[in-house]
């Protein structure tokens, strides 16, 4: 006990063992929960892995054989041009939302409000909704369609492929938007109105204050949300999973859902986790960048 | 000169704000609006395709009763209560902890350990629910809703710390020096300053780990088979897969029903929701 006496006279020392001290459950919970995990995905995506059998190591077998599985480079290319639309239309589509709301009119609170719902439900619950709304026969979508007489029949949303990639990115789009939206409307409520006064006087024009003020100053809410959206977006589950469940015929999985069926539904850990760490390095892309340009929040 | 100032203002109006608002507002409520619709509506109109689907001529609760009666609905939203209420609490105990020990104390490595906590938020759960599903099966913990409890912090505690570290650094160091000096320790000072203090960040991040957690899939889809431990999201989906007949307006009811929990916590506390959301967000 002495010599940590010796140590506990500078008043740095007790603080820093109440610091190690309190974020020790933090710790502890990452390391047990999450970055064991990690390395047991890793491990077993190296392994022929089934569940119930001991795993044995096969090097890159499993990768190999992905990229030579029509599915699975099908699922590839759905997760990027997934990611890619719904997060462009979502940005859009948010910046909309918070350029409106940010207008000052009556029930502009309770709009704001009841634009967050698609964010709050859960997206299982509202994907229900959106299966019988794409409904072949007696969905609204449709009848919508042929009232509008775009076409005479509708369209088979979730029997095709393309349509029912179409119909889960609108989902995801719908979902995401308000999160977005949400977040650009803080950010543009932050900036000082003394910066449109001052180029009003230097005669600037509505699209100038947009592109020279707005813009710039929104760029780090901007850079934070797109980061995260474009991981969770790239990392989905049920969107696809509720709505098409990665079919028809499995022509719209994304990598999570591909990897739940391989993995969890067949058994089949060890190729199931290789699908599912493709999801890393975009990640490690999006994290790499997050730390760069968010550096300054922590 | 007014009036036409006034009707251009009106234009204006029309094409920035109302259309716009008018627009956003169909596109994003109107699954709602159908859910209520289709739970409303008996099977015999439902199915008819020579009726709009817009028009009900007999409203009916058949599908409600079908709901509560036919289906462990009631079972479902108390366990997703007790997973989000008891995720929320040990997320927001952890949590602040770790936040206030990044935010306040100096320490070697404090910086690394708080970026550290931040980067596993951004680690997907798509990632590690296989290896996880696994692991909780061989500690005896699959198919309970404590599965969910134990993993879910995870997520949660990330994002608390990041939100309450905000927060507590914003309470000037004064304050709590004072009671230190009046002969209140470190975590006394902590109690009974800092938290009261930090009070609005600890609804907001309360409010949003409950939300969080009440909309999680992944985890409580893999970890959870058993029906009387499912939580509300997997419930309801897992009605999906009941032979090949889909009971739409049930499902519409159970949809609408669903939603409506986390819609009044959210209509109640959206202030404090929507301040988590940006909290991380705009703060710096």
């Amino acid at each position: 006990m002495k010599s940590i006496d010796r140590f506990l006279k500078f008043p740095g020392q007790r603080e820093a063992k109440l610091g190690y001290l309190l974020v020790l459950p933090a710790v502890v919970l990452i390391l047990t929960l999450v970055a064991y995990p990690f390395v047991l995905a890793v491990y077993w995506s190296l392994t022929d892995k089934v569940v119930g059998r001991p795993p044995h190591f096969v090097g890159l077998r499993n990768f190999i054989e992905l990229f030579h599985s029509r599915i699975f480079l099908r699922t590839a290319r759905n997760s990027f041009v997934y990611t890619f639309s719904a997060v462009s239309l979502k940005f859009i589509l948010g910046m909309g939302m918070a350029l409106v709301l940010n207008q000052r009119f009556r029930g502009r609170n309770l709009l704001r409000g009841l634009y967050l719902l698609p964010w709050i439900v859960p997206m299982a619950i509202s994907g229900v909704a959106w299966i019988w709304m794409y409904d072949s026969v007696f969905g609204v979508i449709n009848y919508l369609i042929k009232m509008a007489r775009i076409s005479d029949t509708g369209w088979p949303w979730l029997a095709n492929s393309t349509l029912a990639m179409i119909a889960v990115i609108v989902a995801n789009v719908w979902r995401g938007t308000p999160f977005f939206g949400i977040s650009m409307l803080a950010g543009l409520q932050a900036i000082p109105t003394e910066l449109y006064e001052a180029a009003e006087v230097d005669g600037a024009g509505k699209l100038s204050k947009f592109f020279n003020i707005t813009m710039p100053q929104l760029r780090h809410i901007i850079l934070i949300v797109t980061l995260f959206s474009t991981i969770w977006t790239f990392a989905d589950f049920e969107t696809v999973y509720v709505i098409t469940r990665g079919g028809p015929a499995n022509t719209t999985h994304l990598f999570a859902t591909l990897s739940y069926q391989i993995g969890l539904v067949a058994g089949q850990l060890g190729k199931g986790t290789a699908i599912s760490l493709f999801i890393f390095p975009v990640l490690l892309l999006m994290m790499f960048l997050e730390l760069k340009y968010v550096r300054r929040t922590i | 000169m007014d009036e036409v100032k006034r009707n251009k203002t009106l234009v204006k109006n029309i094409f920035l704000l109302y259309f716009p608002l008018l627009f956003l507002g169909i596109f994003f409520l109107f699954p709602f609006f159908w859910m209520a619709i289709t739970s409303i509506k008996p099977d015999r109109e439902l199915y008819n395709l020579a009726q709009s689907p817009f028009v009900v001529k007999a409203p009916t609760l058949e599908h409600f009763t079908y709901l509560f009666t036919k289906m462990p609905f009631l079972t479902w939203m108390r366990n997703s209560f007790i997973v989000a209420g008891c995720s929320t609490l040990v997320s927001l105990a952890i949590g602040s902890l770790a936040g206030y020990s990044v935010a306040r104390l100096r320490f070697p490595g404090a910086s690394a350990i708080g970026m550290g906590i931040f980067i596993t938020y951004l680690v997907p759960r798509t990632l590690l629910f296989l290896p996880l599903a696994h692991v909780l099966r061989s500690l005896g913990l699959a198919n309970s809703v404590v599965s969910l409890v134990v993993t879910y912090p995870t997520f949660l505690v990330p994002f608390c710390t990041w939100i309450l570290m905000g927060y507590f650094a914003t309470i000037p160091k004064e304050i709590e020096e004072c009671a230190i000096i009046d002969g209140c320790s470190r975590m006394g000072a902590f109690v009974k300053i800092v938290l009261p203090l930090a009070t609005p960040g600890i609804i907001a991040a309360g409010v949003f780990a409950f939300t969080l957690s009440w909309t999680e899939f992944v985890y409580a889809l893999s970890f959870i088979q058993l029906e009387s431990q499912k939580v509300l999201t997997v419930g309801v989906v897992g009605q999906l897969v009941k032979g090949d007949v889909f009971l739409w307006g049930s499902l519409m009811a159970t949809a609408l029903m669903a939603s409506i929990p986390l819609a009044v916590i959210y209509g109640v506390l959206q202030r404090h929701f929507i301040s988590g959301l940006t909290a991380g967000a705009v703060k710096y």
